[in-house]
């Protein structure tokens, strides 16, 4: 059984706009999954739509045989708590250390009390601390997360999400704001958690070359359709040319042609 | 065009400016009837007037163990009418910002209430109250209060939009509920700025709650008002300067406690 169901969802955020144009897909369960596209094709919207940070319009969204767009209250907190969310911007509180900001991926499992008071169990804590320590961050853990560098605070992202043990990963832009080889890093962590904890990642992306690097499976999409869906090897320079549309210049089908070398 | 011609024009431009300038002090002071030689001739003695009389005498002193009592009062006043305010303006800034309203609809009335009260200001919240509460010190406790919750709520409206969205986000996306991500995000991200103000308002109030003793007859501003229209200038200015003392005092010790947390 597929653990997402994407059935035809629409996003409208006003009468001119459309986010999204019955978008449809699924993913199964251990994928790696791509969506590349241009800035403002909306991959961010689409991401958001899965753990309904944002609403959608229209269509249906199904996430381990639960129907998303209708879950409220503490249904939907629980839906959230499935699925782990990593950022462009990394999103940390900055002013807390990095292993008060690890635990902040347990809230989701929290009543209001212990919530509002930060209290986490001690075996959360020893996860917290060994999830550190698998991602090389044991000397930062007591930091406050504005000394880290880019590389680092997305790992504490990473160790944010892991922590909620969920069965998906929803990574928005995750390289986009750091150096190359921060992004290296980053990526084999990703694939990394992939394979050996069998979580599903999704992935947008805006860099092709590292789409077609590490992903199985891609999806394009332009103007909030979906221009292609599969294999990644499958993906043809007339595609790719298709799915950025007339921004696509050479530089984008060199890069192919580089990698396929 | 040529570089002359266009710095010919900009000293025209000045000169007509000046002219301007010169024209429109000539018109006052003719249709006023200022002299401006007497207004200047009186400088001096006006200087030596205040030295003679607003040098504390020693009447002023003996009448100091009053006056601290007053001042004590008065600074008290100020912080718990700021430290008050700002838990107020701290949960309406909460309901107002676009990060943390529960609802749209929150928004605009917090907005609303925050610039009411900050528009109006200390010395007509200090009369209007005066009709409520008589001459006592809630009437001025309230003025300060109300002043210092619209201004809180205000900039921490901003401060909450600028500095915790971002986490507010990632939050939200664990399936934290919303007194968790205030308490675990919201609050530590604008700390800082938060205490920052307050120790702000606490030295704006401590000047203000002179003027609104002033007004309605309590506190120091009471005895300044008192000491002033009873001729003892020279405790008036003592006054004056203990005020001085304090506030500076309260800057000094919050400008180092900015320092440490900032």
């Amino acid at each position: 059984m597929a653990l997402l169901e994407v059935d035809s969802v629409s996003k409208r955020y006003s009468s001119e706009t459309l986010a999204l144009d019955t978008v449809t897909f699924s993913v199964q369960p251990g994928e790696f999954v791509a969506i590349i596209g241009p800035s403002g094709a909306g991959k961010s919207t689409l991401l958001r739509c899965i753990n309904r940070l944002i609403d959608i319009t229209s269509g249906d969204i199904r996430f381990d045989g639960i129907s998303v767009p209708q879950l409220r209250g503490g249904a939907l907190r629980r839906h959230r708590t499935q699925i782990g969310m990593i950022f462009q911007h990394y999103n940390l509180v900055n002013r807390l250390s990095v292993i008060e900001n690890v635990l902040h991926g347990r809230l989701g499992y929290k009543n209001t009390l212990q919530g509002i008071l930060g209290l986490y169990s001690d075996q959360e804590k020893r996860d917290a601390v060994h999830i550190l320590e698998t991602l090389g961050l044991s000397e930062q853990m007591y930091k406050r997360c504005d000394q880290l560098s880019g590389g680092q605070k997305q790992r504490v992202g990473i160790a944010r999400a892991l922590v909620q043990k969920p069965k998906m990963l929803l990574c928005d832009e995750p390289i986009a704001s750091l150096d190359p080889s921060s992004a290296k890093v980053i990526m084999d962590t990703l694939r990394e958690i992939n394979r050996t904890m069998g979580i599903t990642v999704l992935v947008n992306l805006h860099q092709v070359d590292v789409a077609l690097h590490y992903a199985e499976r891609i999806i394009g999409v332009n103007r909030g359709r979906i221009i292609y869906d599969g294999p990644s090897h499958a993906l043809s320079n007339a595609q790719i040319y298709q799915i950025y549309g007339s921004e696509a210049g050479e530089l984008i089908l060199d890069l192919k042609e580089r990698y396929a070398a | 065009m040529q570089p002359e011609v266009f710095f010919r024009r900009r000293r025209l431009q000045s000169l007509l400016f000046l002219f301007i300038l010169g024209a429109l002090t000539y018109g006052s002071i003719l249709i006023t009837q200022f002299d401006v030689t007497q207004g200047l001739m009186a400088i001096p003695r006006a200087f030596s007037w205040a030295i003679d009389n607003f040098i504390p005498d020693e009447r002023a002193w003996t009448r100091l163990p009053r006056i601290l009592e007053k001042l004590q009062e008065t600074v008290l006043m100020a912080v718990a009418s700021s430290t008050v305010a700002s838990v107020f303006g701290l949960i309406l800034a909460l309901l107002g910002a676009n990060t943390t309203r529960p609802h749209p609809w929150f928004s605009l009335p917090a907005r609303a209430i925050a610039s009411v009260f900050r528009n109006i200001d200390v010395s007509v919240w200090a009369l209007i109250l005066l009709f409520s509460f008589g001459q006592s010190g809630f009437t001025g406790f309230f003025a300060l209060f109300f002043v210092t919750l619209g201004f809180i709520t205000r900039v921490m409206i901003e401060t909450i939009d600028e500095v915790s969205t971002e986490s507010v986000e990632a939050l939200r996306a664990t399936g934290a509920g919303y007194t968790a991500i205030i308490s675990q995000s919201v609050i530590p991200s604008c700390l800082p700025q938060l205490i920052s103000w307050v120790l702000y308002m606490i030295e704006t109030n401590i000047r203000s709650a002179t003027l609104v003793g002033i007004l309605t007859g309590t506190g120091i501003g009471f005895l300044f008002d008192l000491y002033f229209k009873s001729f003892s200038y020279g405790s008036a200015s003592l006054v004056v300067l203990l005020t001085v003392v304090v506030v500076l005092f309260i800057e000094m010790v919050s400008n180092y406690v900015r320092r440490v947390i900032l």
